[in-house]
C-alpha cells in the first residue's frame, strides 16, 4: 500500500521543505521505502536541505517528458537506502508539470513498492501547489503561529476539501494534519504569540506535531543534514514525534513549555 | 516576571488580538468558499442599481448562495435605511 502525503501551507517560508525532508527521513529511518518529490518547479531546494544537490542529474520534469527513466532520476540517499529524492526542475516553464505526468510518476512509484511518497509543495495556490496536493491521501499543513500563515492554511484546507482527486471522486476526504512550526513557548506565555490551542481552534483540525523555534534548524540546512537527524536539537526530536504520530503512535507533545529562567533573568526580566 | 518589570510599559496581549481577528476573517472566508466567482461583482452592481432609488450603506446588500437539497438558491437581502431619503418608501 502506497500513501501519498503532501506537505503544504499556502504561505512561503513557513518550513515546508525543512518539514518534507525531516518527515521523509523519519519514515525511511523506520525501514519504510520513501520517495520525496520537490514540486517547486523553477526553485529547486529540497536537494540542498537533503544534502544531495551535487548528485542531481535528471529531474521530475525530465521524467514527465520522457527524457530519462524514473529510476535514473531518483537519487538514493547516502544515509538511508530506502530513501529517494526526485528533484524539481530548474526550468522557468511553470506548465512543465502536467496532471497526467504526475499521475504516471506516482503510479510507477506505487508499482515499485514505495510505502510513502512525500510531495513537497511550492508556496502559493498555483499549478505546482495544486498538482502536489491533487493525488494526496493525507496532507500535512505546515503553519506558523502567525496571522497570515494561519489564514493561508485555512485557504489550503478549503482546496484540499474541493480540488483533490479524492474530493472529485467523492472518495474519503484527504486526511488533514497540522504541523505547527517556529513555535516559541516563551512568547506564547508572554501573550505575543498564539498558542497551539488558538491555532487548533481557528483551523479546526488535529495537530500532528509542534516544532519549536530552534537554532538547530538553520545549522541543519547549512550542512545539508535534515534536522531530524540531529538528536541534540529539540526541533529534530519534535519531528521524530510527528513522524511517530503520523504512523499512528501516541506521543505526548514536548517542548511546548517555556524553559525555566535562571536567577538573573528572574530578577531582571527578559 | 522580573521585579523591575513595572518599569517597562505594559504590553498588550497581541496574541489574543490575532486570535480574534483570525476567528472573524476565517469564518467569513469559509462562508464564501465554493460560492460562484461572480458574486462580488453582482453585489457591487446591485448596490449601484439600488442606490439610484434608495440611499443605502455599502454593507446594506448581502448576496449569498445557499445549497438547498439538489439546487442552489441565490439569496439577496437589502437592508433599507430607517427613513428613505429618495422617492421610495420602505414598508416594514
Amino acid at each position: 500500500m502506497t500513501e501519498v502525503i503532501v506537505v503544504t501551507s499556502g504561505k512561503g517560508g513557513v518550513g515546508k521543505t525543512t518539514s518534507s525532508a525531516s518527515l521523509a527521513v523519519g519514515l525511511a529511518r523506520r525501514g519504510l521505502k520513501v520517495a520525496v518529490i520537490d514540486f517547486d518547479v523553477g526553485l529547486r531546494n529540497l536537494d540542498l536541505i537533503m544534502g544531495c544537490e551535487r548528485r542531481v542529474v535528471y529531474d521530475f520534469v525530465n521524467v514527465i517528458h520522457g527524457e530519462c527513466t524514473l529510476k535514473q532520476a531518483l537519487i538514493r540517499d547516502k544515509r538511508f537506502d530506502t530513501l529517494y529524492l526526485l528533484a524539481a526542475s530548474q526550468t522557468r516553464d511553470k506548465e512543465a508539470l502536467t496532471k497526467e505526468g504526475v499521475e504516471r510518476v506516482l503510479e510507477e512509484l506505487r508499482q515499485e513498492g514505495f510505502h510513502y511518497i512525500v510531495c513537497d509543495s511550492p508556496a502559493g495556490i498555483e499549478k505546482g501547489a495544486f498538482l502536489a496536493m491533487y493525488f494526496a491521501d493525507r496532507a500535512v499543513v505546515v503553519v506558523n503561529p502567525e496571522v497570515s500563515s494561519v489564514r493561508d492554511s485555512d485557504r489550503i484546507l478549503g482546496l484540499l476539501a474541493s480540488k483533490t482527486r479524492r474530493a472529485e471522486l467523492g472518495a474519503a476526504p484527504v486526511e488533514q494534519h497540522l504541523l505547527l512550526t517556529r513555535y516559541n513557548p516563551a512568547r506564547v506565555i508572554n501573550g505575543d504569540m498564539m498558542s497551539i490551542e488558538d491555532v487548533k481552534e481557528i483551523l479546526g483540525i488535529e495537530v500532528v506535531g509542534v516544532i519549536p523555534e530552534s537554532e538547530g534548524v538553520l545549522a541543519a540546512s547549512n550542512s545539508g543534514v535534515p534536522v531530524i537527524l540531529d538528536e541534540d536539537v529539540s526541533a529534530g526530536q519534535a519531528y521524530d514525534d510527528a513522524v511517530a504520530r503520523l504512523l499512528g503512535e501516541q506521543r505526548p507533545m514536548r517542548f511546548i513549555d517555556a524553559p525555566k529562567k535562571g536567577l538573573f533573568s528572574r530578577l531582571f526580566g527578559g | 516576571m522580573g521585579i523591575f518589570d513595572f518599569l517597562r510599559a505594559r504590553q498588550k496581549n497581541t496574541a489574543t488580538i490575532a486570535r480574534e481577528r483570525l476567528r472573524i476573517i476565517v469564518a467569513q472566508e469559509r462562508s464564501q468558499r465554493g460560492a460562484p466567482d461572480y458574486l462580488p461583482l453582482l453585489r457591487r452592481e446591485l448596490l449601484e442599481v439600488i442606490r439610484k432609488y434608495v440611499n443605502v450603506d455599502q454593507e446594506a446588500v448581502d448576496v449569498h448562495v445557499e445549497r438547498d437539497g439538489g439546487h442552489d438558491v441565490l439569496e439577496l437581502s437589502v437592508a433599507l435605511p430607517e427613513r428613505p431619503t429618495a422617492g421610495l418608501r420602505a414598508e416594514g
